[in-house]
């Protein structure tokens, strides 16, 4: 996400690195770069000048520390700005603390809402809330058909009324249907609608007012251009929204209309959704996002991922066995699980700074792992623990137990003999806590 | 010398009529205002810096040159180049000479793929042609079910299996075209960003397995572009060219507030035309593509003031 945007910014400030200080001509030049910048990432022109003239006037009024290159200054203004730009620090869902919670999605046609509000229902799910899917999207066809499969593949029951055209009547009922079957959640899935389209935006207001929402999430795809301000405006207006959700971030649009839509409307983005899988959704970070803008990188995501996962001991324990030079296949499986547990590999690994260029253009394929996964499941345990015994009757066995080819299997040991290598070498330098090391980079 | 002299004096007299057109016909003076307006509709209307930015430089190279002296010369120039971006050598409606005419259509999630391909076919039933419809949206929960509804709204006959994946539905699909006769068909696809290779060679295994069925097919393949994208736009239209070689795009949801003024700078870079826009919900909300209503709508309001 905002990869583009991120080589951009990083290209333009190479530039003024190393120019010694920071002069009215060598900022006009580079500001005009990031405004181009800006507005390739579909940033809206009125608020990319904004920016553009705020960062202008702390710039040149500033004086340049001799500490501090005037490329990092110039970072720290950007970032500040940006920072400011997209709301200062996240925002948290609000939950009702009596009585159920009511969350109502709305959105232009296509920006994802149906497969959003799977995604917050596994996501509150996992976080010991009790779902009511609502489908009251009365229009298009075969949308409650989707809920109804989406909800049966995550387990959360949904909520419509397959032949009415009354979504209001549909979002009512529901919230009936949700107190009187213990559930404390209940998301309803409204219809994608034309913000100049009246009859469907007082469709919407009646919803609103009939279930008295505890958020209103305005969706919207990341893909879109300047018109974001327009839309965004309008459904503010109407309905008052709460919060942003930005879908399809795992594409590769800039993302640009995130900060407009701040700028604008005022309302926290509050969720970031990448990928069909059901659980690529995120929380929002504006800060972890100004930093990847600027080519920090998002480690403290990918941190704070990692520990959410990750079973505090399991760690603990492969750390001491990577310590003591005893990292055997067995282990290896572990972490497999673990790093599936965790999403996509490729998303994992573009959230680490430096990398997350590099990543952009590798084809990083998810069936890898599976194919990992098989050849170890096919070893013995014995050969789990101690590979060295593993010779070419062994591996030919194996190869045919998996069903990969035996050249897969060697290169699988080989790449493993290295990985050993390395940890032994980790081990040896005293990195200790190195778990602990990362955990503790803060920017800024 | 005499040359020189007889020019000077051709220019002067053009600037002598010129400002005294102005002030009989009232013409509007052209003024840096129009300028700025100009590029505020440009950059608010998703052309990007790019061939915004060049827009203006041209303009103002014109005004430098007294080609451009009012705003009537200023909006034509503009909707001149704009028209030249257009161009394109590809320009064909669909033409049923390779009968069935296999139509493909793709992009990215939630543009409107599979109600486009539902207006699509209602427009050709109601032609009077024979269409086909192929469910070829294997992922999306319930695509099957929405295409299934628009089939029947239209009439045509639709193809459909879920529990196989999409290159093999299609083949399916195209199995039946060789004992009944259909004069097009449509098939769908899931939406994909362009940024997923896996899936974007499933779309490059669907075209294989088309050929393999009607060597000639598929006749056309249609991006559908979605007007409120900005400059992403851009690069699902690089990646799904250079993987399929489109023939065509279709600008959807342009009954919103966003113009889709991206389409220029990928017509303008891959030379391939507009077909068809779509303007709404309803069956018959998609508009045969008309490039000069179109490049019209962007300049109504400085014409206004």
């Amino acid at each position: 996400m905002f990869e583009d945007l991120q080589e951009k910014l990083e290209k333009t400030l190479k530039k003024i690195t190393g120019q010694g200080r920071l002069s009215e001509a060598n900022i006009s030049d580079t500001l005009r770069e990031i405004r181009r910048v800006l507005l390739d990432a579909d940033v809206n022109y009125k608020v990319a000048k904004q920016f553009i003239d705020d960062v202008k006037v702390k710039a040149v009024g500033q004086e340049v520390l001799t500490s501090i290159t005037p490329g990092q200054l110039i970072t720290k203004i950007i970032y500040d700005e940006l920072t400011r730009l997209m709301g200062g620090s996240g925002a948290e869902l609000q939950l009702n603390p009596s009585g159920p919670t009511i969350i109502l999605l709305v959105g232009l046609q296509g920006s994802g809402k149906t497969t959003f509000s799977a995604k917050l229902a596994k996501y509150l799910m996992a976080r010991s809330r009790k779902v009511l899917l609502t489908a009251a999207d009365v229009y298009r066809p075969a949308a409650r058909e989707q809920l109804k499969i989406l909800g049966g593949q995550i387990g959360a029951p949904v909520f419509t009324i397959d032949d009415s055209k009354d979504a209001v009547k549909i979002a009512t009922q529901s919230v009936d249907y949700a107190k009187n079957n213990g559930l404390n959640t209940v998301i309803i899935d409204t219809a994608g609608r034309l913000h100049v389209d009246d009859e469907l935006m007082d469709e919407v207001v009646q919803i609103k007012n009939a279930v008295n929402p505890t958020e209103i999430l305005f969706v919207v795809d990341s893909m879109t251009g300047q018109d974001a301000v327009n839309s965004a405006r309008a459904f503010h207006d109407k309905v008052d929204f709460n919060g942003v959700v930005l879908t399809k971030l795992d594409g590769d649009a800039r993302g640009g209309c995130a900060l407009s839509i701040k700028a604008v409307v005022e309302k926290p983005i509050k969720f970031v959704s990448l990928g069909e899988k059901l659980d690529s959704l995120e929380v929002f970070y504006p800060e972890r996002m100004a930093s990847r803008i600027l080519g920090k990188g998002d480690i403290i995501s990918l941190v704070e991922k990692a520990q959410a996962q990750v079973d505090e001991k399991e760690a603990e324990e492969l750390e001491k066995k990577i310590l003591a030079n005893k990292f055997d296949f067995e282990d290896f499986l572990k972490q497999i699980r673990m790093i599936k547990k965790m999403g996509s590999l490729k998303s994992l690994m573009s959230m680490i700074p430096g990398i997350g260029s590099a990543v952009k253009n590798m084809d990083i394929d998810d069936k890898q792992l599976v194919k990992v996964e098989s050849i170890i499941q096919s070893m013995t345990r014995q050969e789990r623990k101690n590979p060295k015994i593993l010779n070419g009757s062994r591996r030919m066995r194996i190869a045919k137990g998996s069903g990969n080819s035996i050249q897969e299997v060697n290169r699988l040991i080989k790449q493993f003999g290295e990985m050993q290598k390395m940890m032994k070498m980790l081990g040896s330098k005293g990195n200790k806590n190195f778990l602990g090391n990362i955990k503790n980079i803060r920017f800024n | 010398m005499f040359n020189k002299i007889k020019e000077a004096l051709k220019k002067t007299s053009e600037k002598f009529i010129n400002t005294l057109t102005e002030v009989v016909t009232g013409k509007a003076v052209l003024d840096e205002d129009k300028i700025e307006m100009l590029e505020t509709i440009m950059l608010q209307s998703d052309f990007g810096a790019e061939i915004t930015d060049s827009m203006i430089d041209t303009i103002r190279k014109d005004m430098k040159s007294e080609k451009i002296r009012d705003v009537e010369t200023l909006v034509l120039t503009a909707k001149g180049v704009l028209k030249d971006s257009l161009i394109t050598d590809r320009n064909k409606a669909f033409e049923g000479e390779n009968l069935p005419h296999v139509i493909l259509i793709v992009g990215v999630n939630g543009v409107g793929k599979t109600t486009t391909l539902g207006k699509l076919a209602n427009k050709m039933i109601s032609e009077g042609k024979k269409v086909l419809i192929v469910a070829g949206d294997t992922f999306r929960a319930a695509a099957n079910e929405q295409l299934e509804i628009w089939a029947k709204r239209s009439g045509a006959v639709i193809f459909s299996n879920y529990s196989k994946d999409p290159a093999s539905v299609i083949f399916d699909a195209l199995e039946k075209t060789k004992t009944e006769k259909f004069d097009y068909v449509l098939i769908d696809t899931a939406g994909r960003l362009h940024n997923k290779k896996n899936l974007m060679e499933e779309l490059a295994k669907v075209k294989n397995v088309i050929k393999k069925q009607i060597p000639s097919a598929p006749h056309d393949i249609l991006l559908i572009i979605d007007a409120n994208n900005g400059q992403n736009a851009l690069r699902q239209a690089e990646e799904f060219n250079s993987l399929l070689d489109l023939t065509g795009f279709i600008v959807t949801k342009l009954d919103g507030t966003a113009r889709g003024g991206i389409i220029f700078n990928i017509c303008s870079r891959y030379k391939i035309p507009i077909k068809y826009i779509g303007v709404g919900e309803g069956t018959d909300d998609l508009l045969k593509f008309n490039q000069e209503e179109f490049i019209d709508s962007f300049f109504e309001e400085i014409l206004k003031k």
